[in-house]
């Protein structure tokens, strides 16, 4: 390699590794500071902001999920299977919303409990048809009596 | 054809490497195959034919794979367990994503090329990646928001995958604009190739943001090593959905470096020779 070639390359190199540690760096300092939401737990330890909303994610617990009639309004409980938070909340839930889902609220904690403003589910990157899901769901129940709830297909 | 136009160049080039000039069609056996095909297809009126003879059938394969993809997909593959129908979305969004990444890598790689070589193949290509890839940015982001508003809840959240998935679209609006800011073309792609180059960062943010963070984006359904979480009969009209994406984009950009390379090579030789040629 010719000398003017080899210095650009050795100077755009020297660029691209400046700007990668500097990213680098950025993405660590953030990984502190980048919390996209709190889990019961440590909202129980008192981590969430007080008075501020914040966003409560976990799974929604198994039996929790009661309907107001009459309204929009759906009280469930989100729980790390560490801690529980009872959840309010008043508006249309999303498609993936079911028992045994991760699911994203934002709200504030108002007498112990989270009054939620939105409710995102989070899909869990699995794709089947629904007669695998099903299968899934039968198996699990003749291996384990009791925790089929936790198969979301199973609760259509 | 090309004969008289291709030997000039070849000429020029031997001139400005440094090289002793060599016959047009040289079999130099010290040197082995692939090193010497690269070579040749850096000289603009070789690749300017060989991508004119290529296109097409990339193309129709582009389109083959496709009609398949696609019939596979919203046809034959049996719908979620948990979404219904709502998931086929993952036909044109999935393999979206993974070539907004895989073109950034691309025009990078172009771009490092043009920077220390400063072949102009390269610098062509390199800058006519950025539309491609910008356009399929711009899909992942729109379908993937049409599919959050109803499984999600929300058509947008600032989470780290959409988030740096944004900041990928405005590093690739940001070559374009740079490289359309100079009046010398060779000047623009330059700096534009600095900026795709040092971008590059943005990347493993992509590709690991699911991992690194808390995100409401789900993680990676289907790994290359290692299980995937998909069933099979969803998991290839998805991987020949990408064969498609990847062979038309091999596709658009030999089509979009030609006339790239004609028109910033426009008063030259071989140029005049294929527009005499292709008048006659």
């Amino acid at each position: 390699m010719n000398p003017v070639r080899k210095r650009r390359l050795i100077v755009t190199l020297l660029i691209l590794g400046a700007v990668a540690i500097a990213t680098g760096l950025s993405v660590f300092a953030l990984q502190r500071n980048m919390t996209y939401l709190y889990s019961p737990t440590e909202v129980d330890a008192g981590k969430a902001p007080n008075g501020h909303p914040f966003r409560l994610g976990g799974i929604v617990k198994e039996g929790s999920v009661h309907r107001v009639p009459g309204t929009l309004t759906t009280d469930f409980v989100i729980t790390d299977r560490f801690q529980n938070i009872p959840v309010t909340y008043t508006g249309i839930l999303p498609d993936l919303f079911r028992v045994g889902q991760s699911t994203i609220t934002t709200g504030t904690m108002q007498n112990g409990t989270f009054v939620a403003t939105k409710v995102l589910a989070k899909h869990d990157a699995t794709y089947m048809p629904p007669q695998v899901a099903q299968a899934i769901a039968k198996a699990k129940e003749e291996h384990k009596t009791g925790d089929g709830g936790r198969v979301a297909g199973a609760q259509k | 054809m090309l004969r008289n136009g291709q030997a000039g160049v070849v000429g020029e080039r031997a001139w400005k490497w440094g090289r002793v000039p060599e016959h047009p069609g040289f079999r130099n056996m010290s040197r082995s195959y692939v090193p010497h095909f690269i070579h040749w297809l850096g000289s603009p009126p070789n690749f300017y034919r060989f991508a004119g003879n290529v296109r097409p059938w990339l193309m129709a394969a582009a389109l083959v794979c496709a009609v398949i993809g696609l019939y596979g997909g919203l046809v034959l593959a049996p719908p979620d367990y948990q979404q219904g129908d709502a998931y086929r979305i993952i036909f044109i969004h999935v393999p979206s994503a993974w070539m907004s990444l895989f073109i950034y890598a691309a025009m990078a790689i172009a771009g490092l090329v043009a920077l220390v070589w400063r072949v102009k193949l390269a610098e062509v290509i390199a800058m006519e990646c950025a539309p491609i890839g910008a356009a399929f940015t711009l899909i992942t982001l729109l379908t993937g928001s049409l599919w959050g508003k109803p499984m999600w809840g929300t058509w947008w959240t600032w989470g780290a995958r959409l988030t740096s998935e944004l900041v990928l679209f405005f590093l690739y609006l940001g070559v374009i604009g740079l490289y359309n800011a100079f009046e010398d073309r060779r000047r623009g792609a330059r700096a534009a190739s600095l900026l795709a180059l040092v971008g590059i960062v943005n990347l493993p943010i992509v590709h690991y943001s699911v991992v690194w963070w808390n995100t409401l984006h789900q993680g990676s359904t289907v790994n290359l090593f290692g299980h995937s979480s998909i069933a099979p009969s969803m998991l290839w009209p998805l991987l020949v959905m990408a064969l498609a994406t990847h062979l038309y984009f091999f596709a658009s950009i030999l089509g979009r470096a030609r006339t790239g390379l004609l028109s910033l090579e426009s008063g030259k030789q071989w140029v005049r020779q294929l527009v005499t040629d292709t008048s006659r």
